[in-house]
């Protein structure tokens, strides 16, 4: 039987984490990937390896992803399949829990691997475990942990383009507005190098060091949940258990000690480097690299040896 | 407006957790237990709009084993008016919990639902948005910020990239992101009061609601250990191991 995988996109093209998602639904079926959005995002998701199918409506009921609309719209299409997956965004994990409960059956959150049709492995406890569970549900509804799935290829599908059907609008929520943070770096999750500032870092001004050096390395910006809560870094720039999981090449804590709610985020780093001026912070038992120092000394230091080539 | 507040009980976010050895799941007999703190969060906001007098009754319901008054009482010390348990040994997924709390909610008609946005036992980010999915109420998840406004409410959402903003239609289910308040800790007399507050106590089955679970948890281990590496002992050092040995810049 089908899956169907809804997108997330930026307005030209399908997310990373989408693709990733994409990946974990490979394993399970013939992927239909369902498109809201400009015609660019429905065509670029035709083109990712593994898609058989793109479902697209540019239909503003769903323009804001409101999720009682959207979760009536997926369930109106959930009879044609056997999964229905979504990446774990914040829109993924907004609108799957209740397409799942529209269904009676229990959604599956955050995968980190298919074992089967109907057998899955999903972190819990932060991370410090790992539960494999059996659903006994006729479908399943899951959100798919982008870090633990290398995305499917972005070329080399031709799947065809077709209408989504037309939904219906409960209306019970209306669209506001946004402030959504434009940037020319790269999104946290989707990042080859990710560069975090911690509580060490001691202000909002001061995180122009970690962004000078994330700007040399074509990085993106994280923080840890101590930054965040102390106003140093803007709150969807956090990693960690309660913020956003990561996993890219090189992963650079700067004065961040690795408490485990950090750990959970990041750890699944393919390099992991960790400056401290505290040679006992937990961050270092999960380096790769460690160099004990003053980050103020070190970060500067670290910029100009980037530029020497 | 009257409120209701679920709160959950989970091992205090202090522990770190074993994995127990037949890998059944993790080890929770003699450890610390507390409120999940997002749902500390869900109560404070839902005292403050008690305290501006945008509220009138706040019920604090909690669904779990007996001692899960304790999480109850500690809603209650931090100003809810009073509690309802629904007692239940053995595992309660999100599904379950929201049926349960659909049953109460129908007895009791609240006009809004706060909750965390998620536990960080199971992780699993469901509860609201299943609740809100049975009682067709629109839902405002990941909250930083909300305001009674216009016969409904405003919530500002912590999004991916940013923060957005919607208006819903009452009643409503809120869940709490990190930055919404900060919780206050229970004052002596407050916690005093709190045990003259009625706790009324119910069973799934008094609501008919089947609590079955649906997934059935096969084994769970320890995630894979990372080695801790080498020290450095200079920039210099650290860029050309990054270049030349794990060759990722």
């Amino acid at each position: 039987m089908a899956v169907l995988v809804l997108a997330d996109h930026d307005g030209s093209a399908v997310t990373q984490p989408t693709r990733s998602a994409v990946a974990a639904a490979s394993k399970l079926g013939d992927v239909t990937v369902l498109v809201l959005g400009p015609r660019a995002a429905a065509d670029s998701a035709a083109k990712v390896a593994g898609v058989a199918r793109v479902l697209h409506t540019e239909d503003a009921l769903y323009t804001n992803g409101l999720a009682e609309p959207l979760a009536a719209l997926l369930v109106s299409m959930a009879p044609e399949y056997s999964h229905l997956l979504a990446p774990a965004s914040a829109a993924g994990k907004n609108v799957m829990p209740r397409v799942a409960a529209l269904l009676d059956v229990q959604v599956i959150s955050d995968i980190a691997g298919v074992v089967d049709a109907d057998t899955f492995v999903r972190p819990i406890y932060a991370g410090n475990a790992l539960a494999t569970v059996k659903s006994a549900d006729p479908k399943k509804v899951i959100t798919v942990r982008a870090a633990s799935f290398d995305p499917a290829a972005a070329e080399g599908g031709s799947a065809a383009v077709e209408a989504a059907p037309k939904g219906e609008d409960p209306g019970l929520s209306s669209f506001l507005g946004a402030e959504i943070a434009k940037s020319e770096r790269p999104e946290l999750t989707a990042a080859k190098v990710v560069v975090s500032g911690g509580r060490a870092m001691g202000s909002a001004e001061n995180f122009h060091i970690i962004e000078s050096v994330a700007d040399k390395l074509g990085a993106a910006v994280g923080a840890s949940r101590a930054a965040v809560d102390a106003g140093y870094a803007p709150n969807d720039h956090q990693v960690g258990q309660t913020g956003k999981i990561v996993a890219p090449d090189l992963y650079i804590a700067v004065g961040i000690s690795g408490a485990i709610q950090h750990l959970a985020g990041m750890k699944d780093s393919k390099v992991i480097v960790a400056i401290n001026k505290d040679e006992e912070a937990p961050i270092f038992s999960v380096a790769d690299y460690g160099l004990v120092g003053d980050l103020f000394k070190v970060m500067p230091e670290f910029e100009a040896e980037l530029a020497k080539k | 407006m009257k409120l209701l507040v679920p709160v959950k009980r989970v091992v205090d976010y202090n522990v770190k957790v074993r994995v127990k050895a037949d890998h059944t799941g993790v080890e929770t007999a003699n450890v610390k237990m507390s409120m999940n703190p997002f749902d500390e969060i869900a109560v404070e906001e839902a005292v403050r709009l008690k305290e501006k007098g945008a509220a009138t009754e706040i019920i604090a319901v909690s669904a779990g084993p007996t001692a899960c008054q304790e999480q109850i009482r500690t809603a209650l010390a931090m100003g809810a008016d009073r509690g309802i348990l629904i007692e239940h040994d053995g595992i309660l997924e999100p599904l379950a919990v929201a049926k349960l709390l659909k049953a109460v909610i129908a007895k009791e008609s609240p006009d809004l639902v706060i909750l965390g946005k998620q536990a960080i036992d199971d992780d699993m980010n469901a509860t609201g948005q299943m609740l809100a999915a049975l009682l067709g109420w629109p839902q405002g998840t990941y909250a930083s910020k909300v305001e009674p406004a216009d016969g409904g409410i405003k919530v500002t959402r912590e999004v991916d990239g940013g923060l957005e903003r919607l208006q819903l239609k009452l009643p409503a289910i809120v869940t709490t992101d990190l930055r919404l308040n900060e919780p206050r800790y229970a004052s002596l007399p407050n916690i005093m009061k709190a045990r003259k507050k009625p706790i009324e106590t119910l069973k799934p089955a008094d609501l008919g609601v089947d609590v079955s679970p649906r997934l059935t948890v096969l084994k769970v281990e320890e995630p894979p250990k990372r080695q801790a590496g080498k020290k450095v002992g200079s920039v210099q050092e650290l860029v050309e191991k990054l270049r030349n040995e794990a060759k990722v810049i």
